[in-house]
């Protein structure tokens, strides 16, 4: 391992299951054998507001949280947050979404409109994006709220993380009465990740 | 040795089981609450749910003197509800180790202030020990039980939300078992009357003086020699904010900040050519630097207020110290926080909301109708302020919705008064409503308080409490009889009504409020969250529906507008059929009671 630290910022939510998500990847980088940091900080109130998970690995992490501008990977579960979210991640860094719209209160009561635009945006922004119908996938294999694992599938294409090591931490983190979906879901999200 | 992923609170509850505590007592209150939810896990440990936080550390005190081991925990606001006991039992020292945890908010993610608590360690003379991460905290705690019975002092756990609830590895070791010192009565030492108290502040004073030599020599204290152009002084979560920054200059880290160790500090600071303070909040290291008189640059540049973060320290030391070698302060490059993007500053807000089907939602939605001045306290039912709702005028402190109604009683008389209410959790009532109820019967107010009873302390994850019949370590318990006690307490006017009937609601409160006596209203329904059964959902009549948009006032997430019609999400909705009622047009009804 080299002495680079991930920097990867998970966002969504609340509900959406990014602090899972969080978990599964820091129990799956774990097994590189250094240091494995987690910020995952919730306000008030149980659901529906923005949710963000930090997680740092390498051979030395200080800080739970990163910088502005220092993320290598965004994984947004949810478009709007992606674009909130987007300032942490480095100009190098990799975006990858959830095309999935989840409409905040002022939307809801009318107050104001969800961007029409933000994929465009986004993709023009950032040279590095992945956008992926992560509901979509998750349905396929079997529960819409697997879309947490299919994230963090497309997430694991690009980390040098083994499949034994995610595989591992996917057992220990879901009731074994739902792995055979998570597996799949992860499967889905992999494959999505081309390449 | 097995090291785990933990946040700091659970590194904190092993840390305590690993050190031998027999009796950790808590009020719930975020960011502490993980704490002894994870103690009443160890069966080694008696773990409770205090009814308060001065309760909790008088539980503490007392098992203290009885020769165990103890901990109390708390959120900063806590701690001034456990102010009282706390000043004297810096008097009477302890027996058993003790260690008052104080889980600080920098930063506001679930408070009402962020005050910083080190102050109180300063004001009680006691020990502030400050962790940076998990392995630490749970280090602190052995050594913090250590110095409590060396010193014959309380000790302070300081931790704020960024340890608290951040995960790092942690090495895991075996419980210690500390058996009970030996109980003597010792009136002199824990009778604090006014001849006893004044002899114990002369042993206050020694045992400052002892601890500030202590403090020299203390391995909480590292130096970290590197560059010696700049040196850092710092604490806590601050000091990975340092390193992250700027790895390669002096730091000097402080994990004993009460109290601090003058010829330490003074010789680092003498072996560097400028030297920085960097602590979140306020300056509590650096005014005693510079009361030294010693050269220190602080606040003029990090900011008292907020979380500190590394874009921050970056900004402020970082690019002065990049002004003197760019290479001592890498993150303070330009390139290395390269931005994909600036922040878009017109996207909808995503604020905290209460659940689809949460009580709460009702009796708000019914004060806003009827245009009251209400009284508020702390907890999920506080999201009433916000829109669209917006239905509640103040929020102190825990119990003060009580206080602070009749005060605008009697300030603007009682036709004032009659569009006053107070509104209150059932756990908070438990922790400190009773006694402004009792109060308010006593002198004469006419108010009106609605107990929002949701039978769990919902906004820190569903702590029992006493009035739910479960303790702790979820024991069957005496369920505390609410009505029973507003009664007892003098309420002869009690109203019971479940919060879904809205006709119930606004009939219970346009009585009580225009009722020339004090009165209580419990608006009963548990929580949306903890029933596992779902109810039929509501669906909308889209040829029923005008489009007028009066059920979105409710605020509910559930529900939506499509540009015409109303849309209810089958999958948030829990069927509360709220919205049901205020549908002027009929048009919303529980799935299975559509006219087909």
């Amino acid at each position: 391992m080299s002495n680079k630290v991930y920097n990867i910022l998970l966002v969504g939510v609340g509900g959406q299951g990014t602090i899972l998500a969080g978990r599964i990847l820091s129990r799956a980088a774990v097994s590189l054998g250094g240091e494995v940091k987690v910020s995952d900080i919730h306000g008030m109130a149980q659901r529906g507001g923005s949710v963000v998970t930090q997680v740092r690995f390498g051979p030395k992490v200080y800080s739970p949280a990163m910088a502005e501008g220092t993320a290598d990977f965004l994984v947004a579960f949810e478009k709007l947050e992606a674009r909130r979210w987007l300032p942490y991640l480095n100009a190098d860094g990799k975006l990858i979404v959830n095309k999935e719209e989840i409409h905040p209160l002022p939307v809801l009561i009318g107050a104001t409109t969800y961007p029409s635009a933000l994929e465009d945006e986004m993709s023009k922004m950032v040279t590095n994006t992945l956008m992926l119908d992560a509901f979509d996938l998750a349905r396929q294999a079997g529960n819409v709220k697997a879309v947490n694992v299919v994230m963090m599938g497309a997430l694991a294409k690009y980390l040098p993380i083994s499949r034994e090591a995610w595989e591992e931490a996917l057992a220990s983190s879901v009731p074994e009465r739902f792995l055979e979906i998570n597996k799949k879901a992860f499967q889905l999200g992999w494959e999505t990740a081309g390449i | 040795m097995k090291k785990e992923l933990l946040i700091g609170n659970h590194a904190l509850a092993r840390g305590a089981w690993e050190a031998g505590v027999r009796v950790a007592a808590a009020y719930p209150g975020t960011p502490s609450t993980e704490i002894v939810e994870a103690i009443a896990q160890y069966k080694e440990v008696y773990a409770e749910w205090s009814t308060n936080e001065k309760v909790a550390l008088e539980v503490a005190i007392g098992a203290s003197i009885g020769g165990a081991r103890a901990l109390a925990a708390m959120k900063h606001v806590g701690v001034n509800v456990a102010a009282d006991p706390l000043m004297t039992l810096a008097y009477t020292g302890v027996n058993g180790g003790l260690i008052l945890v104080s889980a600080d908010d920098p930063g506001l993610f679930s408070s009402q202030n962020e005050q910083d608590n080190r102050f109180y360690a300063r004001m009680a003379q006691m020990p502030c020990l400050e962790p940076s991460d998990s392995q630490e905290v749970k280090d602190m705690v052995g050594f913090g039980f250590d110095l409590s019975e060396q010193f014959d002092t309380p000790v302070m756990l300081r931790l704020t939300t960024r340890v608290a609830h951040s995960y790092s590895l942690v090495e895991l070791g075996e419980r210690k078992e500390v058996s009970l010192k030996d109980y003597s009565k010792e009136p002199t030492k824990y009778v604090m009357l006014p001849a006893y108290g004044k002899a114990r502040h002369y042993v206050v004073e020694e045992r400052r003086k002892k601890l500030m030599e202590y403090a020299e020599t203390s391995p909480l204290n590292r130096v970290e020699w590197a560059d010696k152009r700049v040196g850092v002084i710092t604490s806590g979560i601050a000091y990975q904010y340092v390193k992250e920054v700027m790895p390669d200059v002096s730091v000097l880290k402080l994990g004993l900040t009460y109290p601090l160790p003058e010829n330490l500090i003074r010789e680092f600071i003498n072996n560097v050519e400028t030297c920085y303070v960097v602590e979140e909040l306020e300056p509590f290291i650096e005014d005693q630097i510079r009361a030294w008189g010693l050269p220190v640059i602080g606040k003029e540049l990090i900011p008292r207020v907020d979380e500190l973060n590394s874009n921050i320290v970056a900004k402020t030391v970082g690019a002065k110290v990049a002004e003197l070698d760019p290479e001592l302060a890498p993150l303070a490059k330009p390139e290395a926080m390269q931005a994909a993007a600036t922040a878009e500053t017109n996207l909808p807000n995503r604020p905290p909301l209460m659940c689809a089907g949460c009580p709460h939602r009702a009796v708000f939605y019914i004060l806003k109708k009827l245009n009251m001045v209400v009284a508020g306290d702390i907890g999920c039912y506080t999201l009433g302020a916000t829109p669209p709702l917006q239905a509640m005028d103040t929020c102190i402190c825990m119990g003060a919705s009580l206080g602070v109604s009749l005060g605008l009683e009697k300030a603007r008389g009682n036709e004032f008064g009659r569009k006053v209410v107070g509104v209150i959790g059932d756990s908070t009532f438990l922790h400190s409503g009773m006694t402004g109820l009792v109060n308010m019967v006593y002198n004469g107010g006419n108010g009106t308080l609605i107990i929002l009873d949701n039978s769990t302390t919902a906004m820190t994850g569903h702590q029992d409490h006493p009035g739910t019949g479960y303790t702790a370590s979820h024991e069957e318990a005496h369920k505390v009889d609410l009505e029973q006690v507003v009664k007892g307490l003098g309420i002869k006017r009690v109203q019971v009504v479940d919060n879904y009937d809205l006709k119930a609601v606004e009939k219970a409160i346009r009585e009580e409020t225009e009722a020339d006596e004090p009165s209580v209203i419990i608006a009963r329904r548990p929580c949306a969250l903890l029933s596992k059964e779902k109810e039929a959902t509501c669906v909308v009549d889209p040829e029923a529906c005008r489009g007028c948009k009066i059920c979105l006032r409710l605020g509910c997430p559930a529900l939506s507008f499509d540009g015409k019609k109303v849309v209810v999400d089958q999958v948030q909705c829990n069927g509360c059929g709220i919205c049901t009622q205020i549908c002027p047009a009929k048009a919303i009804v529980k799935a299975g009671e559509a006219n087909e």
